[in-house]
């Protein structure tokens, strides 16, 4: 596992998980908005020992730019290990009740410019017939709240996809893991308060490695939010509709 | 928003603004007071900012350069010490110094110029930096070497935070084959036998502390444990520790009443009789020799939310042991258990810091529960007869000295004022320099 495509390398976990496969010396591809920081990590990656670099600033939300993005990465990498899926936004659920453009907003960056990017990347990797798939989904994705269902809708349109993509994709040999991370500590929970079921991202970035060492079909990180989210999952419609959580 | 430091002594209220890149300025207002933060292992006061903002440093954990042949490593300022030896040590190095936890950012260590069990042969961590840049509050970014800006340089090692913000760091790296540790751990019947110990150890070990029992008088008195060790070459395989494994928690504040005399007097018992011989020799990891505490996540809370104190001081020694032994029978008198004291001679490696702590002597830390003013006036005390005795307190520990105190010990300290950034300011800056602005 030597070539890794990362898009929104720049996320918190996304570093982590670039981090772990820097110290395996593998050779990245990388994408995102922030020049600087992306260049930061670059350096970062190359002092604990990654083979290669490659950076390209893209916003990702934009499907326009995705068949280009692919041929540069071919051009450059030729066969892809594994791909990484990480970037998305935590929409302000107020927000999207009052405008409903800032829902097609957030529907746009989190859900189908990854429709985008996976039909491509997926055509890819059934011609390549190897190679994984990942996308960091959430526990959000399992139940819709009113405290925040546009971002629940958005990742569990992409949950349904990839059982789709996995499903089909298995007689190729291409692994599809879906990644359903709880809270984790990063500048996208900045404002939250920081209780006991917060993970670090150090923590979940290797979690989503091992996951696809091994080939997982979904993960849940950390693990005991597997049983958390079947809890969840299965309070009756009829009792969930009165709760506030 | 409420604030604390490692003891939770005191409570402050103040903003947490967490810095996403180092290109960022985050010093946006003119009416703000600023100060840099790292990890808050800190215990007093020099991490906090009373009615300012504190800018969070974490996410500036990236390396940017790592010269495996030199020894050599340019990183962020928010790098922990930790990640630092997951990255090297692979590679054969070690850190040149590290503290008695490796939870601390590289940058907090060059502000406190942390020192460690190699003081006597090595220094400070300061005496091992090469350059940094330093942000200031106008958006001047300052490399600061010992020959670029080398006032800024000597200001900021041990600098407190109050120079500007420091975003990365080049330091240099010590050999070392692997990460084992020679360590003989020799029983001590006094202070005496302490010293003698002492004078003879460190001329042949890299690493040397003694645990000190500071709980019982009379004929006990003064009797520890005295460490030494060094890095050695083995094939041995690491078997983590059953803490180490565990790596437990400490996931809510115990009740004040655990920590009281008689459990802290059971512990130090415990502590000393567990050792049968006089000298032990064994081959352990580098992680429960120099990071014992860090074994138990969040320790900091079996004092309660009251918090506790620590009093670290250096006096000087030349064998002497009349001044610890002073300092000892007065926390002891006052009844005033010390869960965990540690004693070792600092070594005259004098650091490029111009407020740094360490000097040569013998330098006592101890640890003690707040328990309102009893606490405060005992630490008074301390701090009088550090005076007397020509000594110092170190401010990475330090909740109470008065401002006075402060400028003896420090008398470098106006040319730091003069050198400060006028935006950045802490708590204990305001409480040493008597000024209530900056
Ligand atoms: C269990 C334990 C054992 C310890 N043992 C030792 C020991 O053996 N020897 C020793 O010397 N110390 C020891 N310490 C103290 C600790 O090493 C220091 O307090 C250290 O500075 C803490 O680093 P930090 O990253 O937590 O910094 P903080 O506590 O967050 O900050 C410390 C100071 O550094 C400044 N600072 C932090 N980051 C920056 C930056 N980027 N730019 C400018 N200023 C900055 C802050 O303003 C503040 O003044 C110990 C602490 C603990 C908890
Ligand atoms: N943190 C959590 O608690 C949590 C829980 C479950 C799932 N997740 C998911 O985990 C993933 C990573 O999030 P994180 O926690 O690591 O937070 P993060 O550090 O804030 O990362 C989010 C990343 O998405 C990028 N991004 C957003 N819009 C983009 C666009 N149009 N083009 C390119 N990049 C874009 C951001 O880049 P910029 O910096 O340039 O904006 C940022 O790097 C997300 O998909 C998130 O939904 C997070």
């Amino acid at each position: 596992m030597n070539k890794i495509v990362i898009c929104g390398a720049t996320s918190a976990i996304a570093v982590e998980v670039a981090r772990e496969y820097a110290s395996r010396g593998a050779t990245l591809y990388l994408v995102a908005r922030d020049g600087e920081r992306l260049s930061t990590l670059a350096s970062d990656l190359k002092a604990r020992g990654a083979s290669g670099v490659h950076t390209e600033v893209l916003d990702l939300a934009l499907n326009e730019h995705h068949q280009a993005l692919l041929a540069r990465i071919k051009d450059i990498l030729g066969a892809i290990d594994a791909l990484l899926i990480a970037y998305g936004v935590l929409p302000d659920q107020q927000r999207c009740e009052e405008d409903v453009e800032a829902t097609m907003q957030l529907l746009q960056v989190n859900t189908l410019s990854v429709i985008s990017l996976l039909t491509l990347f997926g055509n890819e990797f059934a011609k390549q017939e190897r190679g994984t798939i990942a996308v960091i989904s959430s526990v959000a994705a399992d139940r819709g709240r009113k405290s925040n269902y546009v971002y629940c809708t958005s990742k569990a349109a992409l949950d349904v996809f990839l059982q789709g993509l996995r499903n089909r994709l298995f007689s190729n040999g291409v692994h599809v893991l879906t990644i359903k991370p709880g809270f984790v500590d990063t500048p996208m929970t900045a404002h939250l308060k920081k209780g006991l079921l917060f993970a670090e991202a150090a923590e979940v970035g290797r979690g989503i490695v091992k996951a696809i060492d091994r080939k997982k079909d979904v993960v849940y990180l950390p693990w005991f939010w597997i049983i958390i989210m079947a809890i969840v999952r299965n309070i009756p419609e009829r009792l969930f509709k009165r709760m506030s959580i | 928003m409420k604030g604390e430091s490692w003891g939770r002594y005191p409570k402050v209220s103040q903003q947490v603004r967490m810095l996403e890149k180092r290109q960022q300025n985050p010093f946006r207002s003119k009416e703000e007071l600023y100060l840099p933060y790292g990890q808050g292992r800190s215990y007093g006061d020099c991490c906090l900012n009373d009615g300012g903002v504190l800018i969070g440093t974490r996410w500036l954990d990236s390396f940017i350069e790592f010269d495996r042949d030199q020894g050599v490593l340019r990183c962020e300022a928010g790098v922990t010490l930790a990640q630092v030896l997951e990255l090297v040590l692979p590679a054969g190095w070690f850190l040149p110094v590290t503290p008695g936890t490796k939870f601390v950012s590289v940058g907090g260590a060059l502000a406190n110029d942390v020192h460690g069990k190699n003081h006597h042969g090595s220094g400070t961590f300061g005496c091992f930096v090469r350059r940094f840049e330093l942000l200031r509050s106008t958006g001047e970014r300052l490399i600061c070497s010992d020959r670029e800006n080398a006032a800024l340089f000597s200001a900021t090692i041990g600098g407190l935070g109050l120079t500007g913000l420091i975003t990365w760091v080049e330091f240099s790296l010590k050999r070392a084959p692997g990460p084992w540790i020679e360590m003989e751990s020799v029983r001590f019947g006094n202070l005496e036998e302490f010293f003698g110990l002492s004078q003879e150890s460190d001329k042949e070990f890299e690493y040397t502390v003694a645990w000190l029992d500071c709980v019982s008088a009379g004929a006990n008195f003064g009797r520890g444990i005295f460490m030494r060790g060094r890095h050695v070459p083995s094939e041995a395989h690491p078997k983590r520790s059953l803490l180490g494994r565990l790596s437990p928690k400490v996931p809510i504040d115990l009740p004040s009443l655990t920590l009281n005399p008689l459990t802290v007097r059971a512990f130090n018992e415990l502590y000393y009789r567990k050792q049968r011989q006089r000298l032990v020799k064994k081959l352990v990891h580098y992680d429960p020799f120099f990071y014992p505490l860090d074994a138990v996540s969040g320790w900091n809370r079996i004092y309660g939310s009251r918090g506790f104190l620590q009093f670290q001081c250096v006096v000087p020694s030349s064998g002497n042991s009349r001044p610890i032994a002073q300092i000892l029978s007065t926390v002891v008198e006052n009844g005033d258990a010390s869960f965990l004291a540690v004693l070792k001679e600092f070594g005259d490696i004098s650091s490029p810091g111009m407020l740094s702590f360490p000097r040569r002597g013998v330098t006592l830390c101890l640890d003690i529960p707040f328990r309102g003013t009893r606490t405060l006036n005992l630490f008074a005390r301390l701090d009088e007869m550090t005076r007397d005795f020509g000594g110092a307190i170190y401010p990475a520990k330090d909740a109470t000295m008065s401002a006075e105190s402060f400028q003896q010990y420090f008398p470098r300290w106006k040319e730091v004022a003069a050198l400060k950034d006028p935006r950045c300011s802490s708590s204990l800056w305001r409480r040493v320099t008597g000024l209530t602005q900056s």
